[in-house]
């Protein structure tokens, strides 16, 4: 079989677990994996973002090459013989899995327990979780300097949520550190260059400039980390309220989509309701306006659609807009 | 690109410090402030501001050497200087440890707590530094502070220790046989500290070739370098020409010595053949693998032998540019390159037009700031653009997409200085020595347990139990108990493998690694189970944390291995190796680089080897105490 060739590439002939197939040359390991059908775990990658193959989830093994290679970035090449189930690959993706499993919150990662299942990891082996660090700890960690454990509990990135403005939350307790909202930030989307890694090693952080809160950085709000985030680190206020006061829930929820009303671009809006009111915003990562990305406005400023409180507006009535020929619905 | 500062601006002497690097702001737009009348329309920093992006590391240096940290209006005037965004300059400095972002003492002295100290007793001079002269964590204030450090490449003068100053006239400063009075004078603000290099052990033999002029010929006279037979091998490289130089280079089969072991007559080929322009030249000088200090004795000693080596690949290969990244921690190797540098320009003997022949070439000096992961070839590129120091994934190789995404030779230190006698004698001369896999002779760092620890150049095919002879072995009355070979990231030999010889074949064998070319002898008064959780700790404390596999297996086999030492195991002690062996494997096999894949070989082979950690029994199974 081969995969839809929407040019005029060259086939590339190559074997995964001794089945051959043709893709078209410059193609990934893994999207000749996916023709194939074969269930490869990623983390790190996403179709709208340059691979940055740090999570090593991926990884395949070679013919002929030392290591494993990471399939979401390597490119295929004719004749190459992988295979993506051997005890390398089971292994070197069950430790992978247990080794975040054991050191970041990973319960809103999508596919993550299935897998972890698959592979049979299994994070409780390296003891139960040390204490969370102190708001600002992990922040002001020094490179080379680190409190060497004694291995009695387990290492965790696990630290209090940021919440330094009304639109999102960061939760860097659940943070993998793949880098895709850091590529979302800068060239891959926005320019905006609000976000980078900072540190090294276990104690590497997403940061601003000297760990500044948002609001004193160069984040303009587009929320789009929030849009690739694949572990709920990063997270709309909405959903995190919600979420807190337990009334979250993903089967009560409808989405549609529309397009964004407030300039010419066109952008495909995903609104999500629950009972009857947008709980967040998103845009389909293959469409081709957004390609997953929005503005703050298409992505945040749906709070009037659902302002049924008139007390609000008769507040506004004592400024200088008439509201008397408004007509104010009736409260839901 | 519009960027977005905080409202913290520098002092005048961040200013300084900085302008002194970058030159003063030729617009206002990069300092900040405009004028309107001349400026309103027009911006000048830009394309030209961000290609200067390389110049990142030397800013941040500038300040952290006259201020001594870095502060946040620094930051934002060397991001606006050079146009990068102020959280990708933090994510960059924050990366080294050489940089700090809250005010810190001026004088600071970093003392090793790595291998070769510990194994001659700095343990107990760093318990009595805590007891007397503070915690040496980072977070401490006070007019003066130390510091614990990765290996400084001072082995052969264990216990060692980096004396830094910052100021107006910064002073960066060695220090030899450290012990807490000697930190306690530098505290106190004693400079010159009388460090120099001495001769090599083996000096007067004269079998020796790669270290023939170290100790006898002056390393700040290019006469003196040019009257021992220096630069005949530049004049000879010309009279053959790029074709010819290639030929001997292959001819010679000489490997890398950084420890991959590539043959460098094909590196030098490949990069030759790329039609892409320009071709780099990266020296790899940023020796940071605990143990190993040779590149440091050549740089300080024999600093023209590197220039004329250079110069000879960039005849090759065509090299347009080169560079030679040093680590932060060398200030005298520092300093002797940079007047080589200089002496040679004012010779002729790099620039527009090298000895006449026509040949445009030049070098630059750049520093690393505390990062052993640098050392590893693409990690140093990345360094060097003024990016984080994380490797990139191969292919795409540097021979084809290096340095600024150029074809890039990047040869060690120790690889470059063997290149003009290759040129001057031959590449089947230089062929003859050695043994058939492993030709000509290397450089070996001896040092641990041992009556003279040094750097000593033997023939290949020499075994270990000869080198450690070589080095007078381990004082009477006491016994080998383990050599370590190729440093942190090698493997151990025991008492049994003394006869091996020192070849990459040999090292094969025994299933150990020549690496960069570490003989740590350890006897048995060293605490090996103590030297492995030191060699855990420092790999946690050096991964870049880019992968999974080695920012966490780094950490999981750090705390294993301190569960083991104390005898406190969470599962049976089968379990727990196991547990180990699982940790061991996803660092080696799913790693991007080097450094994860190479983490956890010293602790496989101590464990498969020698007999550690037998008595480690379940945290429930444990006698009470």
């Amino acid at each position: 079989m081969s995969v839809s060739d929407p040019g005029f590439a060259r086939q590339v002939t190559l074997q995964i677990d001794e089945r051959s197939i043709d893709v078209p040359e410059g193609s990934t390991i893994l999207e000749a994996c996916r023709a194939l059908a074969v269930d490869t775990p990623t983390l790190c990658y996403l179709e709208n973002l340059t691979p940055v193959n740090a999570c090593r989830v991926c990884v395949v093994e070679l013919e002929g090459s030392r290591t494993l290679v990471p399939a979401c970035s390597r490119k295929v090449e004719g004749g190459m013989k992988i295979k993506t189930d051997s005890e390398r690959v089971r292994t070197s993706r069950k430790m992978v899995l247990e080794f975040l499993g054991s050191s970041v919150d990973v319960s809103l990662v999508s596919d993550f327990s299935r897998q972890m299942q698959r592979y049979g990891s299994n994070p409780k082996r390296y003891g139960d979780a040390a204490k969370p660090a102190l708001a600002g700890t992990r922040d002001g960690a020094v490179a080379g300097h680190h409190h060497a454990s004694d291995g009695q509990t387990a290492s965790t990135v696990a630290q209090p949520v940021k919440i330094d403005n009304e639109l999102y939350v960061r939760d860097y307790s659940k943070c993998i550190l793949c880098y895709k909202c850091v590529e979302a930030c800068g060239t891959d989307a926005q320019n905006t260059f609000a976000i980078a890694v900072a540190g090294r090693g276990f104690d590497a952080r997403i940061s601003t400039e000297f760990a500044v809160e948002l609001p004193d950085s160069a984040c303009v709000y587009c929320g789009n980390c929030i849009g690739v985030c694949p572990t709920g680190a990063l997270m709309f206020s909405s959903e995190y309220e919600m979420r807190d006061a337990g009334t979250w829930d993903e089967n009560k929820q409808v989405s549609a989509d529309t397009i964004c009303s407030y300039c010419g671009v066109g952008c495909t809006l995903t609104v999500h309701a629950q009972d009857n009111k947008i709980v967040k915003v998103t845009s389909p990562a293959d469409q081709d306006v957004t390609h997953g990305h929005l503005c703050i406005k298409g992505r945040f400023g749906w709070q009037f659609v659902q302002q049924r409180d008139p007390s609000v507006l008769d507040g506004l009535a004592n400024g200088p807009v008439v509201l008397d020929d408004v007509e104010v619905p009736a409260p839901a | 690109m519009d960027l977005h500062y905080t409202q913290a601006t520098e002092t005048p002497h961040e200013r300084a410090a900085v302008d002194a690097v970058l030159g003063p702001a030729d617009s206002t737009w990069s300092t900040g402030d405009r004028r309107a009348e001349t400026e309103s329309h027009s911006a000048h920093a830009g394309h030209a501001a961000r290609s200067q992006r390389d110049r990142l590391l030397p800013a941040l240096h500038a300040v952290a050497r006259r201020i001594g940290w870095i502060s946040e209006g620094a930051l934002n005037y060397i991001s606006r200087r050079l146009t990068i965004p102020p959280a990708e300059a933090y994510g960059v400095a924050s990366f080294y440890a050489l940089f700090a972002f809250e005010p810190r003492p001026k004088t600071v002295v970093h003392v090793c707590e790595d291998l070769a100290c510990k194994a001659v007793g700095s343990d107990a001079l760093i318990a009595e530094l805590e007891r007397t002269a503070g915690p040496g964590e980072p977070q401490c204030g006070g007019a003066s502070m130390w510091l614990r450090s990765p290996c400084l490449g001072l082995c052969e003068r264990a216990p060692a220790g980096l004396l830094t100053v910052a100021g107006d006239e910064p002073h960066d400063e060695p220090l030899e046989f450290v012990t807490a009075l000697r930190v306690a004078a530098a505290l106190e603000g004693k400079r010159d500290f009388g460090f120099a290099p001495t001769q090599p052990p083996q000096h007067g033999d004269p079998s020796l070739r790669l270290l023939r002029r170290v100790g006898t010929v002056d390393p700040a006279s290019l006469d003196a370098y040019r009257a021992a037979g220096g630069f005949r091998a530049l004049r000879r490289a010309f009279d053959i020409g790029a074709l010819g130089v290639l030929r001997e280079m292959t001819a010679s089969k000489l490997m890398g010595r950084g420890g991959a072991a590539f043959p460098t007559g094909r590196k030098w080929e490949a990069v030759a053949r790329e039609p892409e322009r320009p071709h780099f030249i990266v020296c790899n000088a940023d020796e940071s693998e605990p143990g190993t200090f040779k590149d440091r004795i050549i740089m300080e000693s024999d600093p023209f032998a590197l220039i004329e080596a250079m110069t000879i690949a960039a005849l090759a290969a065509t090299c347009d540019f080169g560079y030679i990244y040093i680590r932060g921690e060398y200030p005298l190797a520092t300093r002797r390159i940079e007047h080589a540098l200089e002496a040679a320009r004012a010779h002729g003997m790099l620039g527009d037009d090298i000895m006449g022949r026509g040949l445009r070439f030049d070098i630059e000096l750049r520093r690393g700031a505390g990062a052993y992961i640098c050392g590893e070839e693409t990690s140093l590129f990345n360094s060097l653009e003024g990016y984080r120091g994380e490797p990139r994934n191969k292919p795409p190789f540097p021979v084809q997409k290096g340095l600024f995404r150029k074809p890039t030779i990047v040869n060690n230190v120790e690889t470059l200085i063997n290149v003009p006698d290759i040129v001057l004698h031959g590449g089947d001369a230089y062929a003859a020595i050695g043994v058939a896999d492993s030709t000509g002779t290397k450089l070996f760092c001896v040092c641990g347990n041992v009556a003279k620890p040094g750097v000593y150049e033997v023939a290949f095919g020499a075994t270990l139990r000869e080198l450690i002879e070589l080095a007078g072995g381990v004082a009477a009355g006491h016994r080998v108990q383990a050599v370590l070979l190729g440093g942190a990231a090698g493997a151990f030999a025991t008492p049994d493998e003394l006869d091996a010889p020192l070849t990459f074949a040999g090292m094969r064998a025994i299933k150990a690694t020549l690496g960069s070319g570490v003989i740590m002898v350890f006897d048995e008064t060293v605490d090996l189970e103590a030297m492995l959780v030191r060699i855990a700790a420092f790999f946690r404390d050096e991964s870049c944390g880019q992968c999974v596999p080695c920012r966490v297996g780094t950490v999981r086999q750090q705390e294993l291995l301190a569960r083991l030492a104390a005898r406190r195991l969470h599962g049976s002690p089968d379990e727990e190796r196991s547990l180990l062996a699982e940790i061991g494997q996803v660092m080696r096999d799913a790693s991007i680089c080097g450094l994860g894949q190479t983490a956890s070989s010293a602790v496989e082979s101590a464990l498969a080897k020698l007999n550690l950690f037998s008595s480690a029994v379940p945290v429930d199974e444990r006698t009470p105490v």
